[in-house]
């Protein structure tokens, strides 16, 4: 864990309510050590926890929606502001569970954290899948930087305004892609139903609401096959069998 | 700069500093050995530990508020075994200061058998009874808001704890503090730490539901300040007992402020949940404060407000 002031060199509205925030930092930011940051906001109490899209030594992408007080000011800052954030925080997805091919599941902006693990995948040999799924066209993103790490993407959404219509489990079913091992992230429902659905192993990242993000105030713990679990430092991702779902 | 005396005393304990992370904000200071050198700390009040595991209150446990947080996290803990067997041996290991158990419990019998076996455990400096936990039901808090049921768990953890300056954690959600405080300190408290959470609640108005998932919680966090530092000064000129104060302390001012109004130490909480490191930086700002405002030794301004 680091605490970071980073400059924003970048924000700008990528899908409906979707924002890509690009960060620099003088010194490492750590952020690479983590699934997630955790952004102080002026004017709030709490941090926000939100996952890291990219990032190198010194520069850190976010890809955020905004749905809240704190994404609302997050989306109305401008390059040259300052944001404090906590780094380094979270497990993150396994790139060495994967034997040989892979599933990617991503629901949303869910698909955020996604991009990471794909790189991370294809730079070990790997065969990649991505399903990406969105309610309606307007909130389709992230597809071209998929394209770009060379993989192609099937988008799926509800109102099949893009790509396939119906939810990532349609995809799943109608493109019936090769993997052995998958990893999703997305609303709760669809991990569920990706998880219930596949046979074979695999690896979700949950959200919780969060107090200190860094697995000493225990706000956000889960009861899990294996006992409590913090959602901030024993996860955010978590083996599919260690998940009881809701 | 002169050398600042930052030093203070609890029942003949003595803290390097008065800075002391509150209990159920820093987990057992295991979970952050690798963050910090815990041992800059003055001491660590533990997370509140029962007789038996529990798992806690159901999520969303944590909700945002104006200058503070509400939190319900129910007394999650792994149980008193697991604290005095291998939470404060592997502490010790690492830390130095003063280690304080806070033990909570659903019955008379539970806080004394919690207390015998704190008291019994060579890893623990100060014993800190909670009988203020506004998150679970029929347990805690029920004990801390009548001098009776007040006086009634004192006394029974009292036969109980022969080694230890024993403090007891009191609820502010009560009409008068200074009553409990009192009937704690002639049941035997040796101290007492003040405040816990006040109870407090928020509604998501879009989904027209509480945010809480236990709908009600405890407040914390800056915006309380007043409040405690009110008690604390209250409880600390009507008690001849020592006082840890707590409650919204987020600043080396604010440390300082609270020993003005009569505290003896000072535990900082939900700040640390905004920033892990809030205690070493209080600490570390401490001494040119003292400068500042001319005090050499901290326990020379214990209580100057009179």
């Amino acid at each position: 864990m680091k605490k970071i002031l980073f400059t924003i060199t970048g924000n700008t509205c990528i899908a409906r309510d979707c924002y890509r925030m690009e960060l620099c930092s003088e010194t490492d930011c750590g952020a690479a050590d983590g699934e997630f940051v955790d952004v102080a906001i002026e004017g709030l109490y709490l941090r926000r926890p939100i996952s890291v899209y990219d990032c190198t030594e010194r520069s850190l992408t976010l890809i955020y929606k905004n749905v809240g007080a704190g994404s609302a000011r997050m989306a109305a800052m401008v390059p040259g502001e300052k944001l404090e954030i906590l780094t380094g925080l979270g497990k993150c997805f396994d790139p060495e569970a994967s034997a040989g091919a892979a599933l990617l599941v991503g629901g949303g902006l869910g698909a955020a954290p996604l991009y990471r693990i794909c790189r991370e995948l294809l730079e070990r040999g790997r065969k990649v899948s991505v399903i990406l799924g969105f309610n309606k066209a307007d909130e389709v993103c992230l597809g071209e930087d998929f394209r770009k790490l060379g993989v192609e993407p099937q988008i799926v959404t509800v109102d099949g305004s893009v790509g396939l219509k119906g939810f990532p489990t349609d995809a799943i079913r109608q493109i019936a892609p090769e993997f052995d091992y998958f990893y999703c992230c997305g609303p709760m429902v669809m991990m569920k139903a990706v998880c219930t659905m596949l046979d074979c192993p695999g690896e979700a990242s949950l959200e919780e609401r969060m107090g200190c993000a860094a697995g000493f105030c225990y706000g956000c713990s889960i009861m899990t096959s294996n006992g409590p679990r913090r959602v901030c430092k024993d996860g955010p991702v978590f083996k599919k069998e260690e998940i009881i779902w809701q | 700069m002169a050398v600042r005396d930052l030093s203070c005393e609890l029942c003949g304990i003595r803290l390097d500093n008065p800075v002391i992370p509150a209990s159920g904000t820093f987990g057992f200071g295991l979970e952050l050995a690798g963050e910090m050198d815990l041992n800059v700390l003055g001491g660590i009040s533990l997370k509140g530990s029962t007789l038996n595991a529990r798992y806690g209150n159901p999520l969303p446990r944590i909700a945002e508020c104006p200058d503070g947080m509400i939190n319900s996290v129910g007394l999650q803990n792994p149980g008193i075994d697991v604290l005095v067997n291998e939470k404060v041996p592997a502490l010790r290991e690492v830390y130095q200061g003063a280690v304080i158990a806070n033990i909570s419990g659903f019955s008379l019998e539970e806080y004394s058998e919690c207390c015998r076996r704190a008291d019994e455990c060579e890893g623990i400096d100060i014993i800190e009874v909670n009988i203020s936990c506004p998150n679970v039901h029929n347990g805690g808090m029920a004990f801390g808001t009548s001098p009776q049921a007040a006086a009634q768990v004192t006394a029974a953890v009292r036969s109980q704890v022969k080694d230890k300056p024993l403090f007891i954690k009191l609820s502010p959600n009560v009409t008068d503090i200074v009553s409990i405080a009192k009937a704690c300190e002639e049941a035997g408290a040796d101290g007492l730490s003040l405040i816990n959470t006040l109870l407090g609640m928020r509604i998501d108005i879009k989904r027209r539901r509480a945010v809480i998932a236990n709908k009600m919680g405890g407040f914390s966090g800056r915006a309380v300040f007043p409040v405690a530092l009110r008690m604390v000064y209250q409880v600390s000129h009507a008690c001849s007992i020592p006082v840890m104060g707590c409650g919204g302390v987020s600043s080396a001012e604010d440390v300082i402020e609270m020993m003005m109004a009569g505290a003896s130490a000072v535990q900082v909480g939900a700040e640390n949940l905004r920033n892990p490191m809030a205690c070493p930086e209080i600490i570390g700002r401490l001494p040119a404060l003292m400068e500042q405002l001319g005090i050499e030794s901290l326990s020379d301004i214990i209580g100057i407000i009179d």
